[in-house]
């Protein structure tokens, strides 16, 4: 970077928030996906104005600009890759507003969205997006890579509930789209654009964000299957039947393996699949509807059936659940995490497939997730400094997505496309879908500054690249 | 622009930070779930001060990326070493041994001033359980001689140390060394005998709070333990593996482990959350050592806080009711290394008349952090007055540690809030000891 930009940057934020030594810049250079980039310089911003005036500037001297948050993104969204500047967003939290009655928040971007649960919760509101990082996540980054979790299923992802921003746009300006209202159609919905476009059309510096009413109550419980096929079975009965979990998760064998290897707590080992489903909504409706549910699983197969009747065996139920993730990390330093996502009814095929990789490669490849919203995590748990193991996995993960692709599905359900899957991008939407995309990214940002190198596959790329 | 000022292949602690700490660097997968939990990162809002960048920070001088003295020691310097990362990391990356290794290879390194003072007190001092006697017996001096008024109304002190100021108020009255079981003795139970127990008296405790390792053995026989101090035992060592003096805490681990081991006793008990993590982890820091990994091991199979013992054993023989507002401080390493929560609470509500309230953010660190305090003092006043705006919202009249850094930590809080008429800092085993009538 040239003198003469560090000059100007340095007018417009002060030194305590702009770093330019290596180990400050280093934290930087990664979040929780796979790869390291260093940033030229980190700044701070703790307003809009200073963060349109860098944008300004970072757009005069043709800057790359990395926005960011907590960096819990698992699909690169918030590297540095083409170097410049991040902008770490963090500290701009000074706004967390619960308007009850109109049921919305406005919240600035770095405001960690399990804050804005609590504060709904204490209001009676409820804001459901509830991705597993939310203790740490900033809802600016959730809505950028348009986040969710375990309750996508019935509520949906976060695109659903964000109905205004304001917005620093590639150029510096400062813009608003929607508003308050939760019925607006005045023209193109920038507001949906913006939402999910991870950081490459603008920078969010405020939020409008729907709540809707609490749930009065919840009830969990747990369905073991022999035989894969039949849990299949049972989630699409479920859902046919005419009840909507709010959560509909999903254990595969290996994954079932690993947590009882991990911390030895009852779970069957023989089991191809466990189900965790959870209703919620009148106490009188969840009973009925949680009763017919585990007579649909028993219908279909499930050899244990076991609902939840106090909040300890409830947690008993997702302590299950929650160990996968130190579970599979003790087969491995390096954790390739994906999102891919089929309509619910291939869920069989897609572990079918996947279930081959796993045996063509000889990889560690453990399934879990959203099963309800189709939307599964296979997980490939190895060794980043193996390089030979490494290049198997890239071509794993390029047949993981073209099984989704032929399934009917799509790249990601709810991590981004980041830098890990932008070379399949054009395999789910034709070149035509692509290049529209790209005219929009040129409209916006004429000079390509905002988080270059995410979404977009670089010329001739075709297939992730994890190790060179 | 990003290569290393010196080669760190020549060094040789880095060569062993490669050996030691890589792997354990390898295995965050950066998810950033330590991030709410870390005390630094939220006063300081960097994520250099954040677990997770701590070790990426690690792993990247082991890679030879960025330079140790540079780069990374004013990063590790500036972390508490509190472990709630621990608590909160979802793959259990041994944070701990990390910071240590970390803090080992860049000690050659410390500035020569915080040298100077950090080897006074490690190696000259914290060892020595005369020298801490005598240097225990010095305060008591200086506190009834009527020369601590002096000083403090000179404001000397404050114009040579801001922080050795606020440390000399924060003591507590130091009591009279005749009252003082002496090393080598074995106290009864009061009545029936239920449990043999070796009692750790620790350094600070031993001479600047002897009055709380008084009323523990007190506490202790009440219940119905034989007290047992073994003679010829020393400082813990924390300090040291703290400081990256990894030698120093492994002898002065041998040393305990060979006073304690001689005695048949059940228990090993301590009323310190930082010694006690110590001894419990001697068993990691000596598991290499085939002549003495196995002596480490039941030495810390033993090894418990008091108030695991007391819960126990209890209830106990309360004579007399505590008014008022209580909320507790959790020790770091009570908390998150030894695991220990419940028992202090537990005890404290037993107690009749108190109205025990839980403070927000009770499982944070307040920033003692050994001698934290001493060498990073603005960002350590920057996380007290966090804590002290919290313990304000519990209208509580007491705040009670299982510490002596956090009871003087604390007591520095009240002080500089001017809230020491209607707030005390004690002692857990204080609060026990008076609610039994004891003095």
């Amino acid at each position: 970077m040239e003198q003469v930009a560090l000059d100007a940057l340095s007018q417009i934020i002060p030194e305590s928030r702009m770093f330019l030594d290596l180990a400050e810049r280093y934290c930087y250079s990664y979040d929780a996906s796979f790869g390291e980039y260093l940033p030229e310089v980190v700044l701070q911003p703790i307003n809009v104005k200073e963060v349109s005036e860098l944008v300004k500037l970072a757009n005069v001297h043709k800057i790359p600009v990395s926005p960011r948050g907590a960096g819990t993104s698992l699909s690169g969204g918030p590297l540095p890759v083409k170097g410049g500047m991040v902008l770490d967003l963090t500290l701009l939290r000074d706004k967390l507003i619960i308007d009850r009655e109109n049921m919305l928040a406005i919240v600035s971007p770095g405001v960690i969205t399990a804050a804005i649960h609590k504060k709904a919760e204490e209001a009676g509101l409820f804001y459901p997006p509830d991705p597993s990082s939310s203790n740490v996540a900033t809802i600016g980054g959730n809505l950028l890579e348009n986040s969710s979790g375990p309750k996508g299923l019935k509520y949906g992802t976060t695109k659903e509930y964000v109905i205004g921003l304001e917005v620093v746009t590639p150029t510096g300006e400062i813009i608003r789209t929607g508003g308050k209202t939760v019925k607006n159609v005045t023209g193109y919905d920038l507001t949906r654009l913006i939402v999910g476009s991870e950081g490459t059309l603008g920078i969010v510096t405020e939020a409008i964000i729907r709540l809707i009413p609490k749930p009065q109550s919840r009830k969990t419980f747990v369905a073991h299957f022999n035989h894969f096929i039949d849990s299949g079975h049972a989630i699409t009965s479920i859902l046919s039947s005419g009840i909507l979990p709010s959560s509909l998760e999903l254990m595969d064998q290996a994954c079932i393996r690993a947590v009882e290897s991990y911390r030895p707590s009852g779970l069957p080992l023989r089991a191809e699949a466990i189900l965790i489903i959870e209703i919620d909504g009148h106490p009188l409706a969840i009973e009925e509807e949680i009763n017919k549910c585990a007579d649909i699983c028993r219908a279909k197969g499930a050899s244990y059936v076991k609902i939840a009747e106090s909040e300890d065996e409830r947690d008993t139920i997702w302590s299950a659940r929650k160990l996968v993730s130190p579970a599979i990390t003790q087969m491995g330093p390096t954790k390739i995490s994906e999102d891919a996502t089929v309509p619910r009814n291939r869920i069989p095929a897609m572990m079918e497939r996947l279930k081959q990789i796993r045996d063509k490669y000889e990889l560690n490849l453990v399934v879990f997730g959203h099963a309800g919203d189709g939307n599964l995590h296979p997980n490939i748990i190895t060794d980043k400094r193996n390089k030979a193991e490494m290049k198997k996995v890239e071509l794993a993960v390029s047949e993981i997505f073209e099984a989704a692709i032929e399934l009917g599905g799509t790249l990601s359900g709810e991590h981004g496309i980041g830098t890990l899957k932008s070379p399949y991008m054009e395999m789910e939407l034709g070149i035509n879908g692509v290049n529209m995309m790209k005219k929009i990214k040129e409209a916006w940002d004429p000079n390509n500054i905002l988080n270059p190198g995410k979404i977009f596959p670089e010329k001739g790329q075709t297939k992730v690249v994890l190790v060179t | 622009m990003n290569a290393p000022a010196t080669s760190n292949k020549e060094n040789g602690a880095v060569q062993q930070l490669h050996t030691d700490a890589y792997d354990w660097t390898n295995q965050c997968v950066k998810c950033g779930y330590c991030l709410p939990a870390c005390p630094t990162y939220e006063s300081m809002g960097v994520e250099s001060a954040s677990p997770r960048g701590r070790i990426n920070l690690v792993k990247l001088a082991a890679e030879g990326k960025i330079d140790f003295q540079k780069d990374l020691s004013g990063p590790i310097e500036l972390c508490l070493g509190c472990r709630a990362c621990e608590t909160a990391c979802p793959v259990g990356v041994p944070y701990g041994h990390i910071l240590e290794a970390a803090k080992e290879a860049i000690a050659p390194y410390t500035p020569k001033k915080m040298k100077k003072l950090k080897k006074l007190a490690l190696v000259h001092l914290f060892p020595y359980p005369e020298r801490m006697t005598l240097l225990g017996n010095g305060v008591m001096f200086y506190q009834k001689s009527g020369l601590s008024k002096l000083v403090r109304s000179s404001k000397l002190l404050k114009k040579i140390s801001p922080a050795l100021a606020h440390l000399e108020q924060a003591l507590p009255p130091i009591e009279s060394p005749s009252k003082r079981f002496k090393p080598g003795t074995v106290i009864p139970a009061k009545e029936e005998t239920r449990l043999r127990a070796a009692f750790f008296t620790g350094c600070i405790m031993d001479s600047m709070m002897s009055r709380i390792n008084r009323l523990t053995i007190e506490l202790l026989t009440l219940v119905g333990c034989e007290v047992v101090l073994p003679a010829n035992q020393s400082c813990c060592g924390a300090l040291h593996s703290h400081q990256g003096e990894a030698m120093q805490a492994k002898a002065l681990a041998k040393r305990n482990i060979q006073a304690f081991m001689q005695i048949d006793a059940d228990v090993i008990v301590n009323n310190a959350g930082g010694c006690g993590a110590s001894l419990q982890e001697y068993e990691q820091l000596l598991a290499d050592d085939c002549e003495w990994a196995g002596a480490a091991m039941d030495f810390s199979k033993k090894s418990q806080d008091i108030s695991q013992i007391l819960h126990h054993l209890g209830p106990l023989p309360f004579t007399e009711e505590y008014r008022g507002i209580v909320t507790f401080q959790d020790s770091c390493h009570l908390r998150n290394v030894q695991k220990v929560q419940k028992e202090p609470r537990l005890l404290l509500q037993s107690i009749p008349g108190i109205i025990y309230v839980e403070m927000e953010g009770y499982d944070r660190c307040c920033a003692s952090g050994g001698i934290y305090n001493l060498l990073h003092f603005e960002e350590s006043m920057k996380i007290l007055d966090g804590k002290m705006n919290d313990l304000n919202k519990t209208m509580a009249t007491t705040i009670v540690t299982v510490n002596p850094g956090c009871q003087m930590q604390m007591n520095i809080g009240i002080q500089k809030d001017g809230a020491a008429n209607h707030i005390k800092s004690m002692h857990l085993v204080e609060v026990l000891a008076k609610a039994c009538g004891l003095k």
